[in-house]
C-alpha cells in the first residue's frame, strides 16, 4: 500500500474532537471553548479571563503553528475580537468546516510531548519526550511498545537526556512524575481499547505547577 | 509461553550423535572440504560420513554416493548440506527417511537470490515442515556447540568452550564474536549463523539457549526483523531466563517524513527499536566490541545487586579516568564508607588516597592488593569492583627477562616473584568475587598488547575476562547493572 493510500484512508479530529476523546483516557486537557463567531470568542474569553489564547479549530487543520492559526496572550476584548475576525478570514476551503477555540493562556516553562504511533515494524507505540515547538529537532524522546505498565513508564523518564528537567526548575516544584505516567498509561489503554485510533499527538503537554495539561491535541483515525 | 520449537528438538542440530557432510569435496578450498576439515579436527566424536559422486574416504572419512550406503545402526542426526540448491529436496527426503532430524544449509540461491530463488525457499521450507526436519540456514556459515566440540563451518574459528550462545543474521559476526572468544579465553556454548533464517530465525534459537544448561547469555546480530512484536514478546520470555545482548545492523532510516504526526516523524526504527529493547529487558550493544564485552562479562560475574561501584588501583590516572567514565553512566562512585577507609589506612602508608577511587599509590607490600579487595568486597555499601594495574609487575618482569641481563640468577628471582604476584592478584580477583557474589572486573590493555604477561593470562586462567580498557569495563559493568536493574522492578530474583 503506498503512503499517498495510507493517507486517504485517515481523518483528523479537530483539536476539541480530540481533547475529548483523551479526556476519557484520563488526560487533563485546558479547558477551551468552541465557537463560531467572534463575538462569541469574546464572551468566551471574559467567562475564562485574560489572557487567552485563541486558534482556528477544524479537522483537517493539523499543522496550527505553521500556518499561523495560533495567537497567543490576548490581552483584553478588543485583541481578541481582532484575533477571532483574522483567523476566521485564515480559513481556506480546504480546512472544511472551523471554529474558533479559546482557551486560558497557560504559564509554563516545562513543557512536554506525548503520543501514540503506529509503528510499521512494532505496531502501536506510546512515546513521550521535551515538546514544544522544537520537539522534534531537540528529539529527546522515548517510545515503547503498547500495552505499557508504571514501571515503563517511569523508565521511560528516566531514558530522557535531559531527565534534570523534569526536577524542580527555577522556583517550579519538581514534575508530578506520577501524573505524567498515569498519563502514558491512559494514552496505552486507548491503545489497545481503539484500533481505529492511528496517532495521538499532545504537544505541548504543558506543566503548569507541576502537573501535566494538554494544551493542544490531534487525534488521527482510520476511515 | 512456549518456546516455538521444543528445545529436545534441538538436539538433533547441537548434540548430534552423527553428522553427514552432503557435497563433500576433496579440493581444500571448498566449503565441501573446509565443512568436513573442521568437523574432523575440532574434536567431534560422534560419527561422521560424507557424500561425493565417487565414494572412498576423506580425510579418513567414509563417502557415500547414496544415502542407502549409510550403515543401518549408526545414529546420524545432522546432515551438513554444502550441495547445490537443485539438489537438495531429494537430499532431504533421504535424510528425513534416514532419521536425520536437523539439516544445516549452506548451499546459495534461495531467497537471497531473486523472486526464483524465493519460491525455492518456500519450498524447501514447506519440505522440511512436512519432513520434519528442523532446516537451519540456507545460505549459513554454519553451526558450533562446545559441549559436541562441533564445529560444522565453513569458517573458522573453533572457540573455546564457555556460556555465551551466539545467534547471528550475518554468519561474519559469529566468527567475529568467536574471534574475540578465542582472543579473551571467554568461550561460547552454541553459536549459529542464520543465514537467510528461512525456517529457523533468530529468536527461535535464543529460546533454545535459554532453555539450555551450557549457556548462561545469549548474543545475538539482527539485521531487519520481520515481526517485531512476536520478536519483542519472545525476547521478553528470553531475559527472564538470562541477560541477552543484541547488536542491531541497519538501523538508519529516520522517521516518517509524511507523518501528520510530531509522534510519527520522531519515531525512528532506531528510536522504536531502542525502547523496545528497554522494555524487553534487551541489553543493546552499541558495537561489535562492547556486544563481546557485555556477553563476556554477564557469562563470567554475578550481576550486581546495586550500582555502587569501588575502583581499586595501583595507579592514578587510570583511577582518575575509570571513576570520570563511571560518573558519565548509570553506575554510581559509591563515597568510601569510614569503616572502610579505617580498615585500608592500617594496611597502607598515610600518601593513598582515601577516597575512592582507592588509589593504593604505590604504598602496597606484598599482600595488600588481595586484603584491600577482600575489604572492599565485603563491605555492604560496595556493590561492584573494578581493579586496575594488574600485570605492571609482570610487564617489567618481561623487560628483565628479556634484556640482556636475563639469566641472571638474582633477575630471574625476581621475575618469579613479579609474576607470581600478579597471578596471585588475578586469582584473587575471582576469589573475591565468588565469596562475596559481587563483580569484580579486570581492566588492563596489557589483555591485547601482551596477553601472555602472567596478570591477563590469570584472568583467562581463572575463567574471567579481562577488559582491554577500564572504560570498556565501566560500560559492560553499567549494561550488567540496567538488567539487575530491570529484574528487581519486575519481580525477577
Amino acid at each position: 500500500m503506498s503512503a499517498k493510500h495510507a493517507r486517504a484512508t485517515r481523518r483528523t479530529l479537530s483539536e476539541a474532537e480530540s481533547k475529548v476523546l483523551l479526556l476519557d483516557y484520563g488526560v487533563r486537557c485546558v479547558p477551551d471553548r468552541v465557537v463560531a463567531t467572534a463575538q462569541a470568542a469574546v464572551a468566551a474569553a471574559g467567562e475564562l479571563g485574560y489572557p487567552v489564547v485563541a486558534k482556528l479549530s477544524g479537522e483537517r487543520i493539523a499543522h496550527k503553528t505553521e500556518r499561523g492559526l495560533v495567537r497567543l496572550a490576548l490581552g483584553g476584548p478588543e485583541q481578541v475580537e481582532a484575533a477571532a475576525v483574522e483567523l476566521l478570514a485564515a480559513a481556506v476551503p480546504d480546512d472544511g468546516d472551523v471554529a474558533l477555540l479559546v482557551a486560558p493562556m497557560l504559564r509554563a516553562t516545562r513543557e512536554l510531548i506525548v503520543g501514540l504511533h503506529d509503528d510499521p515494524q512494532f505496531g502501536r507505540c506510546i512515546m513521550v519526550g521535551f515538546g514544544g515547538v522544537l520537539a522534534e529537532a531537540v528529539a529527546d524522546v522515548a517510545f515503547r511498545l503498547a500495552p505499557i505498565d508504571a514501571t515503563d513508564a517511569h523508565e521511560m523518564l528516566d531514558d530522557l537526556t535531559a531527565a534534570a528537567i523534569l526536577g524542580p526548575v527555577r522556583g517550579e516544584p519538581a514534575v508530578d512524575r506520577d501524573a505524567v505516567v498515569a498519563v502514558l498509561l491512559g494514552l496505552s489503554r486507548l491503545a489497545v481499547d481503539r484500533p481505529d485510533v492511528v496517532s495521538v499527538d499532545v504537544n505541548p503537554l504543558l506543566i503548569v505547577a507541576g502537573v501535566p495539561i494538554a494544551v493542544d491535541a490531534l487525534v488521527e483515525m482510520r476511515t | 509461553m512456549k518456546p516455538r520449537i521444543a528445545p529436545e528438538r534441538f538436539r538433533a542440530m547441537f548434540e548430534p550423535r552423527g553428522v553427514l557432510v552432503a557435497g563433500v569435496s576433496t579440493h581444500p578450498a571448498k566449503f565441501g572440504f573446509v565443512a568436513l576439515h573442521n568437523i574432523v579436527t575440532q574434536g567431534y566424536e560422534g560419527a561422521v560420513y560424507g557424500t561425493n559422486r565417487d565414494g572412498g574416504e576423506v580425510l579418513g572419512v567414509p563417502m557415500v554416493t547414496s544415502l542407502e550406503e549409510l550403515p543401518g545402526d549408526v545414529p546420524i542426526d545432522l546432515v551438513f548440506v554444502c550441495t547445490p540448491a537443485s539438489a537438495n529436496v531429494e537430499l532431504l527426503r533421504a535424510c528425513a527417511a534416514r532419521g536425520i532430524g536437523a539439516a544445516f544449509l549452506t548451499s546459495a540461491g534461495y531467497g537471497e537470490a531473486g523472486a526464483e530463488g524465493r519460491q525455492a525457499e518456500a519450498a524447501l521450507v514447506a519440505l522440511a515442515d512436512e519432513l520434519g526436519i528442523l532446516l537451519a540456514g540456507p545460505n549459513g556459515q554454519g553451526v558450533v556447540s562446545t559441549p559436541a566440540r562441533l564445529c560444522a563451518q565453513i569458517v573458522a574459528p573453533y572457540p573455546p568452550p564457555g556460556g555465551i550462545g551466539i545467534a547471528s543474521q550475518s554468519g561474519n559476526f559469529v566468527s567475529s564474536f568467536q574471534n574475540y572468544a578465542r582472543s579473551s579465553g571467554v568461550g561460547v556454548s552454541r553459536a549459529v549463523s542464520a543465514g537467510n533464517a528461512a525456517a529457523l530465525t533468530i529468536p527461535d534459537y535464543l529460546e533454545y539457549y535459554a532453555s539450555d544448561p551450557a549457556t548462561r547469555v545469549g548474543l545475538a546480530y539482527v539485521e531487519g526483523i520481520a515481526d517485531g512484536r512476536a520478536f519483542f514478546d519472545r525476547a521478553r520470555q528470553v531475559t527472564a531466563q538470562m541477560p541477552l545482548v543484541v547488536l542491531k545492523g541497519g538501523t538508519t532510516r529516520g522517521g516518517e517524513r509524511a507523518a501528520a504526526s510530531h509522534t510519527g516523524a520522531l519515531a525512528s526504527d532506531d528510536r522504536v527499536f531502542d525502547g523496545m529493547c528497554r522494555q524487553a529487558g534487551i541489553t543493546r550493544a552499541a558495537n561489535v566490541e562492547e556486544a563481546f564485552d557485555t556477553a563476556a562479562t554477564f557469562s563470567t560475574q554475578p550481576l550486581p545487586r546495586g550500582p555502587r561501584v569501588a575502583v581499586v588501583t595501583t595507579a592514578g590516572g587510570w583511577g582518575v579516568v575509570t571513576a570520570d567514565a563511571i560518573t558519565r553512566s548509570e553506575l554510581e562512585l559509591v563515597g568510601l564508607p569510614e569503616s572502610l577507609r579505617v580498615a585500608i589506612d592500617e594496611r597502607l602508608p598515610p600518601r593513598w588516597s582515601r577516597n575512592n577511587p582507592i588509589d593504593l599509590a604505590g604504598g602496597e607490600t606484598r599482600d595488600t592488593i588481595p586484603e584491600v579487595l577482600e575489604l572492599v568486597a565485603d563491605s555492604p555499601q560496595v556493590d561492584a569492583i573494578i581493579y586496575l594495574g594488574l600485570g605492571i609487575q609482570s610487564n617489567q618482569a618481561r623487560l628483565l627477562r628479556e634484556g640482556r641481563f636475563g639469566g641472571d640468577p638474582g633477575i630471574e628471582r625476581v621475575v618469579a616473584y613479579h609474576e607470581r604476584q600478579d597471578a596471585r592478584f588475578a586469582r584473587a580477583a575471582a576469589e573475591v568475587s565468588e565469596a562475596s557474589g559481587k563483580p569484580v572486573l579486570t581492566a588492563t590493555e596489557l589483555a591485547l598488547a601482551d596477553p601472555a604477561n602472567a596478570g591477563p593470562a590469570t584472568v583467562r586462567a581463572t575463567g574471567r575476562y579481562c577488559s582491554p580498557t577500564a572504560q570498556r569495563a565501566v560500560a559492560a559493568l553499567e549494561h550488567l547493572w540496567r538488567y539487575a536493574r530491570f529484574r528487581q522492578r519486575r519481580g525477577l530474583l
